[in-house]
């Protein structure tokens, strides 16, 4: 026998009201296990899939919405933007990088983007097999589409009108070239194309089979910059790259003022996105800090009561030779395992939690965070409960301390 | 001398100061404390067993003088030295049997006597693994006797052990102790108002109270 086994005995023999404890303290620190997740994930995401991309070009409406759609694949598209204009752009001396990206489609829900080579030198993006696409309808499939859908290089598939599931399907079938490795990024959702292909699929609808020019299917597409195309044609947002810091501040104001298109920083956006974001974070974390406290407060009466009951067994302890200094201990060891378990409950609660946000959510943003990353961030939860079990037993500890014998145990 | 003291003054709160005759007692040997209910005789146990400090006089127990230690080390020499038998057995409720010999073992960081041999000598070695809610009172109040003795101490106390006892058990458990004292070579004092236990140890004090 030893205080710890001691204590465990004595939390082990109140069952009912170890356990409220427990679950109590175990739900606040889920709810902050999963803010810390989701914010650490979130914001490392947020901008590793926004790194190199200094503005996003696209047709005016919502600048979020534009962000959201050309950088993290999220929202619908603000619309499209003439290609002459896009390409008059791309002649800026301000601009050190443009890609052009063509939505539209999707494949089972994942968006088919069209746009360059340069893209997947944006995010560096390595491949699993196969290669890049050099014809039309060839097509580079990310790491999560190909593991979800069972893609091989080779394999040919169908494609939905729209960017969400359930649209009308398209003819032409397309033919996966490449796969992505894994890489944490957006491009892992996506299914990447040249714009060439997303046009090829659009004018398909407009013009009748036999009308169709054949010819074209058979040339290589445009391996960087803009492919060549008609005065109709259009694109849907351009990702820029400055080529110097004093493009921060003119382009925008020039594109705004001076195009019908309009420039939104994904920098800027991103932090008042954030920042909108952010009342509702701390909603739930006064909730969790909420719960912890009550759990705490339970805590200090369950060891308070059980004290009242517990002072003969304390002061026979004292009689077998037990100090005063070991009898706080024990007092502080059952506030401490309770709390701890109480952490390591609610830590594991809150992965599992976001584990099933993740699976229930396959196709949105929150499918590519990861439920089982720990973070340090969490060893804090950890010493957080340990401060609230502390705090909870010392008011019992001091009563414990100045238990006297000898009154307790003639006292009948 | 296994035990003496000299000259015990102690006062209640409020009241008036209570003086005890001194006892010499030696190992192997029994002395009975007797006097009425509220004469002082459970305050004199409880100075005795170091749970109390006197205001005057001394406590030698071995060759220590009791005021002459503090704080942990009091501790630590009552449970190594002196085993206290309570009018209640006061046993503690989450552990078993087994379990609650073993807190004197741990605490005293005493190797003491062997568990199971005790239990069994005691006429309750089935219940070892029992929790100690599903006991009798007679067998409580045997695990507390054999809690008491689980550490071979020199000085062994009882406080009231046979007021709730019938005649024949009341027999059993004076000869309990007599025998486990003499085993481990104990002094035993008994503290009780209960006449019959005089049968059985002829060596006594009065308390007369205040």
């Amino acid at each position: 026998m030893n205080l710890f086994r001691l204590s465990w005995k004595y939390l082990t023999f109140r069952p009912l009201s170890t356990g409220l404890n427990v679950i109590l303290l175990a739900l606040g620190l889920a709810i902050i296990t999963v803010l810390l997740l989701v914010q650490d994930q979130f914001e490392n995401k947020m901008t590793k899939d926004a790194e190199g991309i200094d503005l996003v070009v696209g047709a005016k409406g919502s600048p979020l919405q534009l962000i959201l759609s050309g950088v993290y694949h999220i929202d619908f598209p603000t619309g499209n933007i003439p290609l002459e204009e896009a390409k008059k752009l791309s002649r800026s001396r301000l601009i050190k990088n443009i890609i052009p990206l063509a939505l539209g489609d999707n494949y089972k829900g994942y968006r088919i983007v069209g746009t360059n080579h340069d893209y997947l030198g944006l995010f560096e993006a390595q491949f699993d097999q196969g290669k890049v696409w050099e014809q039309p309808y060839e097509v580079v499939v990310g790491a999560t589409v190909a593991l979800r859908e069972g893609l091989k290089v080779g394999d040919t598939f169908e494609s939905s009108h729209g960017i969400s599931v359930g649209s009308h399907d398209h003819e032409h079938d397309y033919q996966v070239a490449g796969i992505l490795a894994p890489s944490g990024n957006v491009i892992d959702r996506l299914v990447l194309t040249s714009i060439e292909t997303v046009w090829y699929t659009h004018e398909e609808e407009a013009e009748s089979e036999d009308e169709k020019d054949h010819s074209e299917l058979h040339q290589e597409v445009s391996k960087t910059g803009f492919p060549e195309g008609d005065q109709a044609k259009e694109v849907t947002s351009l990702l820029i790259q400055y080529r110097s810091p004093m493009a921060a501040v003119q382009l925008p104001r020039m594109i705004n003022s001076g195009t019908s298109m309009q420039a939104a920083s994904p920098t800027f956006e991103m932090a008042r996105l954030f920042e909108l974001l952010g009342v509702g974070v701390s909603l739930l974390q006064g909730l969790a800090f909420l719960l912890i406290g009550i759990s705490g407060l339970g805590i200090f009466i369950a060891l308070y009561n059980s004290l009242k009951e517990r002072k003969y067994d304390l002061a026979i302890l004292r009689v077998i030779g037990a100090s005063r200094g070991q009898l706080v201990f024990l007092i502080f060891l059952e506030g401490i395992i309770l709390t701890s378990i109480g952490a390591l409950v609610g830590i594991l609660l809150g992965h599992s939690f976001l584990a099933v946000i993740i699976s229930q959510n396959e196709q949105g943003v929150a499918a590519s965070l990861d439920a089982w990353i720990f973070l340090k961030g969490e060893l804090w939860i950890l010493v957080y409960a340990l401060g609230v079990g502390i705090l909870a037993s010392l008011i019992p500890a001091w009563s414990a301390y100045q238990t006297s014998i000898a009154k307790q145990l003639t006292k009948s | 001398m296994l035990i003496s003291t000299e000259n015990i003054q102690y006062s209640h709160p409020g009241q008036a100061p209570l003086s005890f005759p001194d006892i010499h007692l030696k190992a192997n040997e029994a002395l009975l404390v007797l006097g009425k209910s509220g004469s002082g005789k459970t305050t004199l146990l409880n100075i005795l067993g170091g749970l109390l400090m006197p205001h005057r006089g001394s406590v030698c127990i071995d060759g220590v003088d009791l005021n002459s230690i503090q704080g942990s080390n009091l501790d630590l020499f009552r449970g190594k030295n002196i085993g206290i038998v309570f009018q209640k057995p006061h046993l503690l409720a989450p552990l078993t049997v087994e379990e609650n010999l073993q807190m004197a073992h741990y605490f005293s960081k005493k190797k003491g006597q062997e568990i199971n041999r005790l239990l069994d000598e005691l006429g309750i070695g089935v219940k070892s693994k029992s929790r100690v809610q599903n006991l009798s009172e007679g067998e409580a109040q045997r695990v507390s006797i054999a809690r008491a003795l689980v550490n071979s101490p020199k000085l062994i106390l009882a406080d009231e052990p046979t007021s709730s006892l019938d005649d024949e058990n009341t027999f059993k458990v004076l000869n309990l102790l007599q025998t486990q004292a003499k085993k481990i070579g104990a002094a035993l004092i008994i503290v009780t108002h209960d006449q019959r236990v005089k049968d059985h140890i002829p060596q006594f004090i009065e308390v007369k109270g205040a």
